[in-house]
């Protein structure tokens, strides 16, 4: 008896979001299936491996990472450009700098950094703040700004400061990234408010926040692969495509610090910490993520070997 | 939850008007408030006033005023199947047939009509010895038009058995055994067929009727219920639905439940 492959019929799609401008522009988004499953659906466009630079020098960073940026971690333009010449397809511009506890930077100085380095690199632009609401709310109104018509990403608008950030993605033609802490609900609704103040869902990108492989990955796992039913079955509020921070996670993760010496069962630190890269990001790529913020360029070439092979058709 | 807005139908005084004196703006009224309201399907009935003669012309005049204001699909609701032909043949979208029962001479008139147009379908649990007692006797009558719809080519997912309420007052020994049919009509085939109820007639002549409307919608959801033939702009029906639908896990929660149902 012959097998009938089992194709599942979904009624709608992934929205598809641009980031950038002219021949600099991405497309991500628009898949019509469960994660490459070629053969019932499309896969229409293609990942997007992001590397981070931040506008300050990370002193606590294994010697590893630091090694990866050695002579550019102190002048953000330089650091954005290797991250160009490491392959990324996307720079994500941290401003840590504005955080109260660092340097307390201005949104002025904030947005004279992004300018520079989105003038000096050749991909698109995700610029993310420091994660202190208000601050961020201030900061990332400059920043549009000043990146106006470039068709940044900014980041993360949440339900306490999404407001601010909408309106000045909308004035000066930016995307944004609506983040809520491990609750489809909540990513929902923040969806749905952004939407109302006329943000249209073509503008959003989702990020439901993950933790690293060994630290509560499973729960954005399957958050991820509910948004992902959801938009085929015809939610339209959970339809964005979804970005990951991955290598803010995983290098905060013991076993991407920890020395051979402290951990002797765990093996070689360098290794150990790209894998750790690596594999949660590959974990959230099988969840419905289709853009990856990476740190380490190692981590970012072995990912695309992984992604390019799946990202082949399996249609029968 | 599917909600099939009830109200162009030639049984409402205003839909009889406007059919006699050929006058489009309530049907386009109806269309345009019942798709606001939350409708996926606007039924649509010419009404006894109608002659057989005309029921198609008039069908036809009905599908394309309707759908010259609203995007939603029609389900073409009449016991004459040149008029229902008739409205196939110009509604835009995926159509629905009102109705097959499990008489054989209409299965075998519907049924290939459903494949022809790709419709969907509604079969009733009935046939000519009219409406069974029992929850059992339903679902033998619906076995009757899953295989029927089968050997026609209509995938389950386009057949919509409604197992037939009747008025409480009346015939209140039925509502349980509507529920029970509703269960076992989904345990008939895998994918299960649709299952679809006219809810309105559970409350005729009855007391507060949108109360018993919506409790009833309610209890069905839970046994299985996918659609139903309704007042689309009963606002405290409808929320009932978005509630039951999130209570079903059906759709994901969010605090705009209520406005995402009535946006889909």
């Amino acid at each position: 008896m012959a097998v009938n492959i089992l194709k599942d019929t979904y009624k709608s799609k992934v929205v598809e979001v641009t980031l950038g401008t002219d021949d600099k522009a991405l497309k991500i988004g628009g898949e019509s299936t469960l994660p490459f499953l070629h053969f019932e659906g499309e896969m229409p466009n293609k990942y997007v491996l992001v590397l981070e630079v931040f506008d300050m020098e990370q002193d606590d960073w294994p010697d590893n990472l630091k090694a990866a940026y050695a002579d550019v971690m102190n002048d953000p333009v330089a650091w954005a450009k290797k991250c160009v010449e490491y392959g990324a397809n996307m720079v994500a511009l941290r401003l840590a700098s504005v955080h109260p506890d660092n340097k307390d930077a201005s949104p002025e100085e904030a947005a004279a950094t992004a300018k520079a380095v989105a003038d000096a690199i050749n991909v698109p632009l995700l610029v993310v703040g420091c994660g202190v609401e208000e601050k961020d709310a201030a900061v990332l109104e400059k920043v549009a700004e000043a990146l106006a018509g470039k068709n940044c990403l900014l980041g993360n608008a949440t339900s306490e400061n999404y407001k601010a950030i909408t309106a000045a993605a909308m004035v000066h033609g930016h995307n944004v990234v609506s983040q809520s802490p491990l609750d489809i609900n909540l990513a929902k609704q923040v969806n749905i408010l952004m939407t109302e103040m006329g943000l249209p869902t073509e503008r959003i990108v989702m990020d439901t926040l993950s933790g690293a492989v060994g630290y509560g990955i499973e729960y954005a796992y399957s958050i991820m692969e509910r948004a992902r039913l959801g938009t085929l079955m015809g939610d339209r509020m959970l339809s964005m495509p979804i970005i990951a921070y991955v290598g803010q996670e995983t290098w905060k993760a013991k076993e991407s610090k920890a020395s051979v010496e402290e951990f002797p069962e765990w093996g070689d630190q360098v290794k150990r910490s790209i894998l750790w890269e690596v594999v949660t990001a590959a974990a959230l790529a099988q969840a419905g993520a289709s853009i990856f913020v990476l740190r380490h360029p190692e981590s970012l070439k072995q990912l695309k070997v992984h992604l390019d092979k799946l990202y082949e058709s399996n249609a029968y | 939850m599917i909600i099939i807005g009830e109200r162009i139908n030639g049984m409402f005084k205003d839909i009889k008007e406007a059919v006699l004196n050929k006058d489009p703006e309530p049907i386009k009224e109806w269309a345009i408030k019942q798709e606001q309201a939350g409708a996926h399907y606007l039924d649509i009935n010419t009404g006894p006033t109608v002659s057989k003669d005309e029921q198609p012309a008039v069908m036809e005049w009905l599908v394309t005023t309707a759908q010259s204001v609203s995007k939603l699909p029609v389900c073409i609701d009449s016991t004459n199947p040149i008029a229902i032909e008739a409205g196939l043949k110009v509604a835009k979208g995926k159509s629905m047939i009102n109705s097959t029962t499990a008489e054989q001479a209409k299965m075998d008139i519907y049924m290939p009509m459903a494949a022809k147009y790709n419709a969907a379908i509604i079969g009733l649990a009935m046939n000519e010895k009219g409406v069974p007692k029992t929850a059992d006797d339903r679902a033998a009558l619906a076995m009757e038009l899953v295989v029927n719809a089968d050997m026609n080519g209509i995938p389950m997912t386009d057949l919509f058995i409604d197992p037939l309420a009747l008025p409480c007052n009346v015939a209140q020994e039925h509502a349980p055994e509507v529920m029970a049919a509703l269960r076992q009509i989904k345990m008939l085939a895998s994918p299960a067929p649709m299952t679809t109820l006219g809810l309105s007639n559970v409350s005729q002549r009855c007391t507060n009727r949108p109360l018993i409307n919506r409790t009833f919608m309610v209890m069905c959801m839970a046994c299985g219920l996918d659609s139903a033939i309704v007042d689309a702009n009963d606002d405290d029906l409808i929320d009932a639905a978005a509630a039951a639908n999130i209570l079903l896990n059906k759709d994901i929660y969010c605090d705009s439940y209520l406005k995402t149902f009535r946006q889909r």
